[in-house]
């Protein structure tokens, strides 16, 4: 009785000391802790949208078409951003877009980084042939443009942000195999893997629990990477009609609908991009903050 | 470096090899009868089909199949675009010089501004200036370029009414390519204004093209800068009382540039993603609008060879980057 809780008072507070550690250097940077507000936020209100959005996404009023912002003239302030062509609120269709985006970012991001770490534990583990072989696929995605390769296995899944979202996940994926790979290949003659295995630990153990806790830093820095470039890959193919579909409040499709608008009404094609730009500079200023409170070479400057 | 090149090539050509599987499988991998997608005709009659199955060599066993798609390869033959009917690498001959020509624009662009952004924000470390030039380039990173294209557009062509919104060149000039690349043509045309018609209409697509490589370039000479100027090397040269000027142009910024270097070589992949969208922004005629809008008339075979085309570029590109990186650094020839 007295061993157990003895030693949970000794892990709890090392864990609470190594978050502490961690949020000290994630804290230094004002850019990171800025990122951080923000992202919280775009968060709150993708959960709450139809909470505040003070329109539907997809109500089109035929009596108010191309409304400007408020403060321009013609402005009304029940469209704070304005309309667009059809009539729809562009506040309330960013508040619905930032759902999509995020959505995106946290699918595609899961989705590269489960199979990526799977395929990398797997090649610095087997080592030899399948190590080759796994390398060489990875290097063959690679030889491509991200966009291009995604543009193509959208043509031939077919569009939509579905098959957008999985086309952008294997475009990402090599990204992590090759650092779990590089991580697992020096871990893996390390004293302490060697003693586990020796005590008896079978492949996947050795691989999931002893190995793959000791190779995180990387990962998590290159899935915040992801998390962006997601986002503005995903924006990108729906500029090109390649990703959602319209009326899907997307900010990328949202800002394909609005081209042909934007001599004549730059509030429809200004709003979405500025969202899409203020999300991804959030995700990335907490990246940079990230590497900085992770890499413990940096740590001493 | 006979050695080092021997060694790039080994894993170059069974990467190639795959690229190639994989835009061979393209194809078959398309719901629909390959057939049907690669002649581009909807209705056939039977015997059609299979005359038509013979001459593409379809109706062969597959590894055949591929064995002749790869010796084509080698032999220039990337197939015909089912839409102009024309071959495959004449077009992309004839567009690849717009692309080229606007991503080293684009690329000199970001150099000459990157560079000396990146040491004087170095120099300057934690001052208000290197805060606002790292404040910019993380913005310039994170830009979704088909954003900033457009509200280019909105202000230099809409409200100031300076550049025009599409195109290589005013449609008032006419005269046959000779390089491909217009800036040369024009000139070479003689004729007054094709110049800088030509420039007017390079400067929003460089500046949109440039901006992710810009961004990445200005990041990295920065944090190169630093760990090189905390060198004892350098350390000595301010000892020895050398200007301030001369220890960061010949000491730090010499060793700085390595890594540099392969930055600016790792860009090709960024330009050439870049391009699509960009070209299409601004229909530039490139090869990256090629693309964009063979997948949307669906003309399956020119997705297939302009993706291998393209992945090839991209693999000779790095090559060379990787052997002129041997050439700067001898410490990586071995």
């Amino acid at each position: 009785m007295t061993d157990t809780t003895l030693t949970t008072e000794q892990a709890n507070p090392k864990s609470k000391g190594q978050f502490a550690e961690f949020w000290y250097y994630f804290s230094q940077s004002r850019g990171a802790v800025i990122g951080l507000g923000v992202f919280i936020v775009l968060v709150a209100v993708a959960l709450l949208a139809p909470l505040i959005a003070p329109h539907l996404p997809n109500q089109q009023y035929r009596d108010a078409v191309l409304v400007p912002p408020f403060w321009e003239e013609g402005g009304r302030l029940s469209f704070f951003l304005g309309t667009d062509a059809v009539g729809r609120d562009i506040l309330s269709r960013l508040i619905y877009g930032s759902r999509f985006s995020l959505f995106i970012g946290v699918f595609v991001t899961t989705l590269a980084l489960f199979s990526g770490v799977f395929i990398g534990l797997v090649a610095g583990y087997m080592q030899g042939r399948v190590d080759t072989f796994i390398m060489r696929i990875m290097d063959i995605i690679l030889a491509f443009p991200s966009l291009l390769l995604a543009l193509v296995l959208v043509a031939v899944l077919g569009p939509g942000l579905v098959n957008a979202m999985i086309a952008i996940a294997l475009v990402l994926q090599p990204h992590f195999v090759r650092l779990t790979r590089a991580a697992v290949i020096t871990e893996i003659n390390k004293e302490y893997v060697t003693a586990s295995r020796v005590a008896g630990a079978g492949p996947m153990r050795l691989m999931f629990l002893t190995i793959l806790p000791n190779c995180l830093a990387p990962l998590i820095v290159q899935a915040t990477l992801s998390f962006s470039s997601a986002i503005l890959d995903a924006a990108a193919l729906g500029f090109l009609g390649m990703g959602a579909q319209p009326p899907t409040p997307e900010w990328g499709t949202m800002l394909a609908e609005a081209r042909e608008f934007i001599l004549r009404a730059w509030w429809v094609v200004t709003f979405p991009g500025l969202a899409i730009l203020i999300t991804v500079l959030a995700i990335n200023l907490m990246g940079d903050g990230l590497r900085d409170a992770l890499d413990p070479k940096l740590k001493q400057s | 470096m006979f050695r080092f090149l021997i060694g790039r090539l080994a894993v170059l050509i069974p990467t190639f090899l795959g690229v190639a599987i994989i835009a061979f499988s393209f194809i078959r991998l398309l719901p629909g009868d390959p057939v049907m997608l690669l002649s581009g005709e909807r209705v056939m009659s039977d015997e059609r089909h299979a005359e038509i199955s013979q001459q593409l060599g379809l109706d062969r066993p597959m590894p055949i199949q591929f064995f002749d798609y790869v010796t084509g390869i080698f032999s220039g033959d990337f197939g015909r675009s089912i839409v102009t009917k024309k071959p495959i690498l004449d077009q992309f001959l004839t567009l690849f010089p717009a692309t080229v020509e606007l991503s080293l624009c684009a690329i000199i662009f970001a150099v000459a501004i990157g560079i000396p952004a990146g040491i004087f924000a170095a120099i300057k470390r934690g001052s208000f200036f290197d805060q606002s030039i790292m404040g910019v380039a993380l913005v310039g990173y994170s830009m979704p370029i088909f954003w900033w294209g457009l509200l280019l557009i909105i202000l230099f062509s809409g409200i100031l009414q300076w550049t025009p919104v599409s195109g290589r060149i005013s449609l008032m000039f006419f005269f046959p390519p000779v390089t491909g690349f217009m800036l040369i043509d024009s000139l070479l045309s003689g004729q007054k204004g094709a110049f800088s018609s030509a420039v007017s209409h390079l400067i929003l697509p460089t500046i949109v093209l440039g901006t992710v490589p810009l961004a990445v370039i200005a990041r990295q000479t920065r944090s190169a800068m630093l760990e090189v100027l905390s060198e004892d090397y350098v350390r000595t040269a301010k000892a020895k009382g050398l200007s301030p000027f001369r220890v960061v142009s010949v000491h730090a910024f010499r060793n700085a540039m390595i890594p540099v270097v392969t930055t600016i070589g790792l860009q090709v992949g960024v330009l050439l993603a870049g391009a699509i969208l960009t070209e299409t922004i601004f229909s530039w005629p490139g090869i990256g609008k090629w693309m964009v809008d063979s997948v949307f008339r669906r003309d399956y075979p020119v997705i297939q060879g302009g993706l291998l085309l393209i992945a090839g570029v991209i693999m000779v590109v790095n090559l060379i980057v990787d052997l002129l990186y041997g050439l700067i650094n001898p410490r990586i020839r071995h």
